[in-house]
């Protein structure tokens, strides 16, 4: 039956291509979450009035993470060719989409990290100092996990877009269920088989949220 | 215990700078209970913050339990803190955290192994009363016992000091007076000394030794809390003073009183200390042919010793109520006629 309605889709192909696209999407994400948070941390503690505070390095990396946050990921992509080819060699196949999508992503991360930093009470940060806490103490033990409901509904949404991203770079040839969509689908007429594959994409969408919703609600013990 | 000198802080903003402690100086001895009182932006917060280095003094100097908080960094500071503990309005807690998590919170910085850690934290939750809520998170509190859980974090690594930045001043009247008494109970039973700020001289009354009082970042006046209540010097502190003394509509009252008793005397009677406890109205219709009505008062209590005000009305003849008026102020109360404005 389910043959019938999608004649042209080889399911063997098809389930190669949602393995791509998740694997795309799991590594992205976990160096998204990795260098977001770094980047955001860094973003946090070097504003004003703030335990590392210096102009400079905030200015840097806000201009930073700004510029690669504006720039479209279309366009991103063939601005990191040479990179890509650079540290990969190649420019086909799911590696070759991961600079792109983690560079393209993890600014965007950053600002969220940013502000869920923002949002704790200014007030535990200094009883953590009142105590006698090292600033390594105060990120492990008070930053991370005061913010962490807003970390994970951050990586959540962001993982959304990286799925979004994954198809948008398996168009330029780095496979996934985008590139799937777009070779057999979309240029031999074949449009069971780009149905298919968003059904997919829509179904992996759904799970990544449900799953961030669940952690978010778990965590959030305000 | 706290040695503070000449102390100044000026912060500089776009507006301009802003002297928020102006040329402090003070000394507060072990095992006191030490208040300083003043309204909002008195410099309150900034002077008790200097005291365990979340803020640096422009000038001066400030030592805490031998050392010289305003001078040391890093390391040293770090480990100064953990003598020197603070309590907050807004209680601070880690929302994340358990009870029992928070309080293992700064045992977990002084690096005490898991085993020690667990066992002072039941220790410490049966010292502040909060025997089975070990495993609440901080909003399933109330404010009393979300300040319960901070005094118990504070006291985790046995402070010599503890500073309580307006401790009360989020919790209701009854709450306010348990969590006093518990601060009581602990300086008491540990010795330790307590530092605390507020602008409700409830608070002082309630607990403190020794009060200062400030005012635009000046200390203007320093004194014993039954002296400071007895003979206030400064106007900020008879306004203080009268917050607690005074009942209301004190005025209107006298007022009142003058027109319902066109004979006679209306007295005020000032009592403090001891002599707030001895019969003075029993030996007064005893010894005198004089018929006492009392008006109204009030008689706190204090950490040493009673205070109150006392309005009665005196009738009789003339000669016995002057004798009266005489046994009254031999008696160490203050007396003060109240007349007709006329
Ligand atoms: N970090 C700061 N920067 C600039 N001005 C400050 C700062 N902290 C306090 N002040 C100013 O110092 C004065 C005293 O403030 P504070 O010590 O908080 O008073 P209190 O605790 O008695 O209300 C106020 O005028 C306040 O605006
Ligand atoms: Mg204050």
């Amino acid at each position: 039956m389910i043959n019938e309605l999608f004649p042209n889709v080889k399911w063997d192909k098809m389930w190669e291509a949602t393995v791509e696209t998740l694997y795309m999407t799991g590594i992205s994400v976990v160096a998204t979450f990795i260098i977001g948070i770094i980047l955001g941390l860094l973003l946090f503690l070097t504003a004003k009035g703030n335990i590392w505070e210096n102009a400079f390095v905030n200015k840097i990396i806000s201009a930073f993470v700004n510029v690669f946050r504006s720039i479209p990921f279309i366009i991103l992509i063939v601005l990191l060719i040479p990179i890509t080819k650079f540290l990969l060699g190649t420019m086909i196949g799911e590696n070759a989409a991961l600079p792109a999508l983690i560079v393209g992503a993890a600014p965007f991360y950053a600002r969220m990290v940013e502000i869920g930093l923002r949002e704790i009470d200014k007030g535990v940060i200094e009883a953590a100092r009142s105590m006698g806490a090292k600033t390594s103490t105060i990120i492990w033990k008070v930053l991370l996990p005061e913010s962490m409901p807003a970390l994970v509904s951050g990586i959540t949404v962001t993982a959304i877009a990286l799925v979004g991203y994954t198809a948008m770079a398996g168009v330029i040839g780095a496979g996934g269920l985008g590139n799937l969509a777009y070779l057999e689908g979309f240029q031999r007429s074949r449009s069971d088989v780009t149905l298919m594959a968003t059904i997919i994409i829509l179904i992996i969408v759904f799970v990544i949220q449900f799953i961030g919703d669940v952690i978010t609600n778990k965590l959030d013990k305000r | 215990m706290i040695s503070i000198q000449n102390v100044k802080k000026v912060y500089s903003s776009l507006k301009g700078k802003v002297v928020a402690v102006d040329d402090v100086s003070m000394e507060i001895n072990a095992g006191e209970i030490f208040g300083v009182i003043g309204y909002s932006g008195a410099g309150k917060s900034t002077l008790i913050r200097m005291l365990n280095g979340l803020e640096i003094p422009t000038a001066g100097s400030v030592t805490v339990a031998d050392k010289q908080v305003s001078q040391i960094k890093g390391q040293e500071l770090r480990k100064a803190r953990q003598e020197i503990s603070m309590i907050f309005q807004h209680f601070n807690l880690l929302w994340s955290r358990t009870v029992r998590e928070n309080i293992a919170f700064p045992l977990e910085i002084a690096g005490i192994p898991k085993n020690i850690r667990l066992k002072r934290v039941d220790e410490l939750i049966k010292l502040v009363g909060l025997e089975g809520r070990e495993d609440a998170y901080p909003s399933q509190l109330s404010g009393g016992q979300k300040q319960r859980v901070g005094i118990a974090r504070a006291l985790a690594n046995n402070p010599k000091v503890l500073l309580c930045d307006e401790a009360t001043s989020a919790l209701d009247p009854q709450t306010t007076d348990s969590i006093l008494e518990l601060l009581v109970d602990i300086n008491k039973r540990l010795g330790l000394t307590i530092v605390l700020i507020t602008h409700e001289m409830h608070v002082i009354r309630k607990i403190c030794h020794r009060v200062a009082v400030m005012e635009d970042g000046k200390v203007v006046e320093t004194g014993k809390v039954l002296e400071v209540f007895k003979n206030p010097q400064q106007k900020i502190t008879k306004r203080f003073v009268s917050q607690v003394t005074e009942p209301e509509e004190t005025k209107e009252t006298i007022e009142h009183l003058l027109e319902r008793y066109p004979q006679g005397t209306v007295i005020q009677l000032g009592f403090v200390g001891e002599s707030a406890e001895q019969p003075l109205i029993t030996n007064l219709i005893r010894n005198f042919e004089v018929t006492v009505n009392i008006l109204q008062g009030k008689i706190s209590q204090t950490q040493n010793g009673s205070y109150g005000t006392l309005f009665i009305h005196i009738d009789g003849e003339a000669s016995e109520t002057s004798k009266a008026i005489d046994f009254i102020t031999s008696q160490q109360v203050g007396v003060e006629v109240i007349k007709h404005d006329k």
